[in-house]
């Protein structure tokens, strides 16, 4: 009976006699969400265009973060003020995403047209490992801080009293959110209302077909890896600016495959709700639940979830119902 | 016939090649091998360190050269911080002739302890790994100077109880949910009995280093009175900056040595200040040993130190100690058996009879640096005192004496607890001391 009770009455107890602190829980969830459905996203366009899970997402990220910081680094030792270097460096990291999309399509894909797909998965491996030592050779391996206030990233926080508590919400987590917030719905629009995203579809549903019709491969194939390399950046800087930049980000693209299989591969609406659901769903676990087995378990929790999911819909909550003739 | 005459040519030569090629470096170097690394998630704390013993090492060959007139030759293989790929870097230097192995990690290190006795050839782990190792009589080939994990707590704890005593107060541990950031929860157990606090432990995994939100959640729930952090990586900013979001202060927050770097506070910056971290060793290049590994190396381009200013960060001085440690057992080795060219066995002996008295660290251009050491067949860690260091938001500032460990109530534990560890392993060597 005791039992039951701290599983199933306690928690909720501890929820509605500490509301403003639910609220809080809420607030640090759907940060968590954005962020998280912002990785997933890197993931799901390079997928849709090319089927493929792309392993080097996670250091492009790293890749994306220490080249901003590296190229205001330099910048700011030409005695350029901080922000006019920080805009700078910003839009010349874009350009050198676009830069490494372009030589990933040149020397990597365009080989590998209609070859099947852990070939391109090994491939984006290769990549990976190749990202890694380029990045640690050019920028080596100390942490570095992220230019979030050069950038107008605001710091500091505001603090609501809410039913006699506080809730504190951080100027960095609410621009984090609305700047993936802006980027998930441009993307969606960019993918699915345009002749490129339309094209994506067509190269996602059949390579050869696609390029019968005269959709070119390539193009596609660039546009999508530049696509996800803008992702990767926007997710460095809010990532880093949370903690530093350093090669440890690239764990935190691990915390996207859950909310893949949640969401689907495919589906840009899925990795926001897969997403959300993930951010909302371990911290509330965790929180109310979590002391109960010790605690830690965000690492594991986000899976059972995406399993729960996976049993009444396989191909995830967004993702496409694949029937193959055998 | 002619083809096969050339293929057994070409294999003689290849053999020859080898042969000749192949390291013989017991003979004429002080052969270490590094256990570095400078790649992966936890590069930004193996990079310092890794430059701090290396540079030290190079500044011996230039300026004297070598230790005792044999030059050191220093071979560093990669870990990535990876247990598996530590183990890979022991196999492939053992067989040139290994002094000693500093694995730079306790995952590592747990690998190794068992491997020493078989291969003869001593550990260090300088402030990490297995704190029971401290007792010599039971790992006669296990070191971990000057002090342990568990001593290191029993120290911060000390510290803690006296800014206003910690009966009847909340502990809150933070740390790193690997075999490193358990090792000291038994006596942070046994100490919360004795000295009347409770804790709440809060574990963050590898994958939630920078996304701790849910922990400091937790933390702003239960309200402790002291946070202590046992963090690696980019764990140690994250918690900081998380922390200060949920306004925990941070004069009340204390790490210990591997979550006090530069490289972990620089990115936070002025948000960190007034965040503290227990230290061993020396921070700054004020020190004459260091303004020679500048003069000798880092002014020569020897170096793989990044920028100048990073010489005297508390990652690399720590490194530096650690070689500061090697040296003097070698010498010690070569003084014991009258070799030039000692053996790892012969190294054993050095680790156990060294002494780094406070004359021989001024001699050494030291002084103040860190605590003397009297190396011992029993005592394998020495007991060390650490001091503690505060963050004023671009560097790290000592704010304390030095800290001696609860040594009596820790000694007993460590003694329990490497017995325990050998009791299940048969055919264990142990050794009697005087």
């Amino acid at each position: 009976m005791e039992l039951l009770n701290t599983i199933f009455v306690a928690p909720f107890i501890d929820m509605f006699s500490a509301p403003d602190f639910l609220i809080q829980v809420l607030w640090e969830g759907f940060v968590s969400g954005i962020l998280y459905a912002l990785l997933a996203l890197g993931f799901v366009l390079i997928f849709k265009a090319s089927g493929v899970f792309n392993f080097a997402q996670g250091i492009m990220v790293v890749f994306a973060a220490l080249t901003l910081v590296g190229v205001y680094a330099l910048l700011q030792s030409l005695g350029l003020s901080p922000a006019f270097a920080a805009w700078i460096s910003l839009f010349l990291t874009i350009g050198v995403m676009g830069i490494l999309a372009l030589s990933i399509e040149r020397v990597v894909l365009r080989k590998l047209v209609n070859q099947p797909d852990i070939i391109l998965f090994m491939a984006t491996i290769g990549l990976t490992y190749f990202l890694i030592g380029f990045g640690e050779l050019v920028f080596g391996g100390e942490p570095q801080k992220m230019i979030a206030s050069e950038l107008g990233i605001p710091s500091g926080s505001t603090s609501f009293d809410v039913f006699s508590g506080v809730v504190i919400l951080e100027h960095a987590d609410i621009t984090a959110a609305i700047v993936a917030a802006v980027l998930v719905v441009c993307l969606g629009f960019f993918f699915s209302k345009t002749r490129i995203g339309r094209a994506l579809r067509a190269v996602a549903d059949d390579h050869q077909a696609a390029l019968s019709v005269g959709i070119s491969l390539n193009q596609i194939w660039v546009i999508v890896w530049f696509a996800a390399g803008i992702v990767a950046l926007a997710t460095g800087i809010m990532w880093g600016a949370k903690s530093d930049v350093s090669f440890a980000l690239q764990i935190i693209a691990l915390k996207a495959l859950p909310v893949l299989v949640l969401g689907g591969f495919t589906s840009i609406p899925g990795a926001i709700v897969g997403g959300l659901i993930i951010g909302f769903g371990e911290k509330i676990f965790e929180i109310y639940w979590g002391g109960l087995i010790g605690g830690g378990t965000e690492s594991w929790f986000a899976y059972v979830i995406a399993l729960v999911f996976l049993l009444f819909r396989p191909q995830g909550l967004f993702g496409e119902k694949i029937i193959d003739r055998i | 016939m002619k083809k096969l005459i050339k293929i057994g040519a070409a294999v003689a030569c290849l053999t020859t090649a080898v042969a000749a090629t192949a390291p013989a470096y017991a003979e004429d170097v002080l052969y270490i091998p590094s256990l570095s690394y400078r790649t992966g998630p936890f590069a930004g704390g193996g990079t310092p360190n890794a430059n701090g013993f290396a540079d030290y090492f190079n500044m011996l060959n230039e300026r004297d050269g070598g230790i005792g007139g044999v030059k050191i030759m220093l071979e560093e293989c990669e870990t990535g911080y990876s247990s598996k790929k530590g183990v890979e870097c022991y196999e492939s230097t053992k067989g040139k002739g290994a002094l000693v192995y500093n694995p730079l990690s306790t995952g590592i290190t747990l690998q190794l302890i068992p491997k020493a006795p078989v291969d003869k050839i001593p550990i260090l782990s300088m402030g990490y790994g297995l704190s029971a190792t401290a007792i010599g009589e039971k790992f006669p080939w296990t070191f971990n100077y000057p002090t342990t994990y568990w001593n290191q707590l029993s120290s911060i704890l000390k510290y803690a109880d006296s800014k206003g005593g910690l009966k009847g107060k909340k502990v809150g541990f933070i740390y790193l949910d690997v075999g490193y950031g358990k090792e000291p929860i038994p006596l942070l157990e046994i100490l919360a009995k004795k000295m009347g606090f409770t804790i709440t432990k809060y574990p963050v995994g590898v994958k939630e280093m920078q996304a701790q939100s849910s922990t400091w959640l937790k933390v702003r729930k239960d309200r402790p009175d002291w946070m202590i952090m046992w963090g690696w990586g980019a764990m140690n900013s994250t918690a900081v900056k998380e922390a200060a979001k949920i306004r925990f202060p941070l004069d009340r927050f204390i790490g210990n040595w591997w979550s006090g770097a530069h490289a972990d506070m620089r990115p936070v910056g002025e948000a960190a200040k007034g965040y503290m971290a227990a230290n061993f060793s020396g921070i700054g290049t004020s020190f004459p040993a260091l303004q020679d590994v500048i003069k000798y190396v880092v002014d020569k381009g020897k170096s793989q130190v990044k920028s100048k200013d990073l010489v005297g960060d508390v990652l690399y001085n720590r490194g530096l100690f650690n070689a500061v440690v090697v040296a003097e057992a070698i010498r010690a080795a070569q003084k014991a058996t009258g070799k030039k060219a000692i053996t790892g066995a012969d190294m054993r002996v050095g680790l156990e009879t060294f002494k780094l008295t406070k004359e021989r660290l001024k001699e050494l251009g030291l002084e103040g640096f860190t605590a003397p050491i009297i190396a011992s067949c029993k005592d394998h860690e020495g007991a060390g005192p650490v001091f503690i260091q505060q963050w004023d938001g671009k560097d790290w500032k000592r704010i304390s004496d030095l800290i001696p460990p609860m040594n009596d109530i820790v000694r007993p534990l460590l003694e329990e607890a490497a017995a325990k560890y050998v009791a299940d392993k048969p055919g264990w060597k142990t050794q009697t001391c005087k």
